[in-house]
């Protein structure tokens, strides 16, 4: 067994795991742990496919910020995590049915089945061989020569889902007093007091 | 011999050498940044700072590390156990991680990845949660307060430390720091290097720098007026080492980031002079001076202040910045000064 052989079943026995413990585990922070130990061995995955590239994006974007944001709305949240378990047994179909079309597709990726003729060489013409191009350079001329409208597109979609999100939680409050910094720093001791002479004995 | 060094068992060992090798010459440096940044501290407010254990004090920060590892480490009652005990040497590992990209002279680094500055910035990415986990672990308000703002305040720096970092590759062409590094080379020394392109991004990276290591004027996280100390509350002995010792490593690989960034790594500033690991030193030893003046100079910001700083004024302008590097680089403006990838690349 050589070494990336080893490396692969380590790492794949860790993903297996933390994925199991992120479902099993009783306390949702822990979950969420364990979920971040899954997406880290992934990239170790990835690098182990020589995708080194992509190994730092799911770092970066998953481990970095998204799952942040998890760890933060479960900390925060106050959910009886037991009473959602408890209705698990209701949507296990469900669940059951997504999983079976999730192994199929990927037996579809890994099958030698093509939809059409020349879906082969398709899929071969548009990656580059390791020893010509790094493959950050790889994906950026795919991503943003070659597929640089579906790119944009997929970029728009995003966007406009963004902009949804903030109209719906958007709320504008009457009478609030902001802080205006501009105004604040422009503000000089001849515009914000005056000096009144006051004659003793008579006040103002 | 050599025959041996060339099997698994020799490469390992190599490996395995230089790595203790890194990590001797970050703990040793360590020691004398904390002795320091508190000396730096003292001489500003003119205090003496630490003068009693070693000749000026300079064990000073040996006696405080062993001081810390022979206390008893409490846990709290209410605390998780198994994450408590996790946070602080997550904090720690992850800081010493970083340093395996890190270049000091052309061919001194331990792994020469293609990807290298997004690895630092990953790994830095993932520094973070040290700190949550040890905030809510801790199973107490305050901890739990400084880990919430910590959370975010780092997640906000990161981006535009990204877009800073943006600006830099599309320079260079490359994400790796040795062409970055070999890409500021030229005959005139100290105005080849990316400081003078990027003037402005130099200022934000150190400032976001700052802010991503959670030190003043920007360590709301453990601010002692609102939160006792954050995150840290709860924590004693060698975990509150960890977390220290993490934080400080973080620091100094933030100086070593912006040297190779901006400031040209190991080459020399004047044309002529040897270039080598020594100039690289120096130049890291000098940011993490700016890092203690700071600490010792500016008051400590609100935190409502701090996310508009990050999202309103920083984010904007390095976004702004990246757009026109990308057109003075694509359309050679400035003789080309944005455009290296023929030199370094």
């Amino acid at each position: 067994m050589t070494l990336a052989v080893f490396t692969f079943y380590v790492f794949s026995t860790i993903v297996i795991l933390a994925g199991l413990l992120t479902v099993l585990s009783r306390n949702p922070v822990h979950s969420v742990l364990w979920l971040i130990l899954a997406f880290f061995t992934s990239a170790g995955l990835f690098v182990l496919l020589g995708a080194e590239f992509v190994a730092m994006l799911l770092v970066i974007v998953y481990v970095g910020a998204v799952a942040v944001l998890f760890l933060f709305v479960v900390m925060m949240l106050d959910v009886d995590f037991a009473e959602l378990k408890a209705e698990m047994a209701r949507f296990m179909p469900v669940a059951m049915l997504i999983g079976v079309v999730l192994l199929m597709e990927l037996g579809l990726v890994f099958g030698v089945w093509n939809f059409a003729d020349q879906a082969g060489d398709l899929r071969q013409a548009v990656t580059p061989s390791l020893s010509e191009a790094h493959n950050t350079q790889a994906l950026g001329e795919i991503v943003y020569t070659q597929y640089i409208y579906l790119f944009q597109a997929a970029g728009l979609i995003l966007l406009v889902a963004m902009i949804g999100a903030i109209v719906l939680t958007l709320r504008h409050r009457p009478n609030i007093k902001r802080q205006n910094i501009v105004a604040q720093i422009n503000r000089d001791p001849a515009q914000a007091m005056e000096l009144k002479n006051v004659k003793p004995g008579q006040g103002l | 011999m050599t025959e041996f060094f060339a099997t698994n068992l020799g490469i390992a060992l190599i490996i395995i050498a230089q790595s203790l090798a890194l990590i001797a010459f970050v703990m040793i440096s360590l020691l004398f940044l904390v002795y320091g940044d508190r000396k730096i501290w003292a001489a500003v407010q003119m205090r003496r700072g630490p003068n009693v254990v070693g000749a000026w004090g300079l064990l000073q920060s040996v006696a405080d590390a062993m001081k810390y590892v022979f206390k008893e480490i409490v846990i709290p009652a209410g605390a998780d156990k198994t994450v408590f005990m996790l946070a602080p040497m997550m904090s720690f590992v992850l800081a010493i991680l970083a340093w395996a990209v890190i270049p000091f002279n052309d061919t001194w680094v331990l792994a020469n990845l293609n990807v290298a500055i997004l690895y630092v910035f990953a790994i830095s990415s993932l520094e973070v949660y040290g700190v949550i986990m040890g905030g809510w672990a801790s199973n107490s308000k305050y901890p739990f307060l400084g880990s919430l703002r910590s959370a975010a305040q780092m997640i906000s720096y990161e981006v535009s430390i990204g877009l800073i970092i943006i600006g830099v590759i599309l320079s260079t062409g490359s994400l790796n720091f040795g062409d970055i590094v070999r890409a500021q080379d030229g005959d005139w020394g100290i105005f080849n290097w990316y400081l003078w392109p990027h003037l402005p991004m130099v200022v934000l990276f150190f400032v976001s720098a700052l802010a991503e290591t959670n030190r003043p004027p920007f360590d709301l996280p453990e601010a002692e007026s609102e939160l006792v100390a954050g995150y840290q509350v709860e924590y004693s002995s060698t975990p509150f080492l960890l977390f220290m010792a993490g934080e400080y490593i973080a620091i100094f690989l933030m100086c070593a980031l912006i040297t190779l960034l901006f400031f040209g790594g190991w080459l020399s500033p004047i044309p002529g002079l040897p270039d080598g690991a020594l100039w690289m030193v120096a130049k890291m030893g000098f940011f993490f001076f700016l890092f203690a003046m700071v600490k010792a100079i500016v008051p400590r910001y609100r935190y409502d202040q701090l996310m508009r700083l990050g999202w309103k004024v920083f984010l904007p302008f390095s976004l702004a910045w990246v757009t026109f590097v990308a057109f003075a680089a694509q359309f050679g403006w400035f003789w080309g000064g944005y455009a290296r990838w023929a030199v370094g690349g």
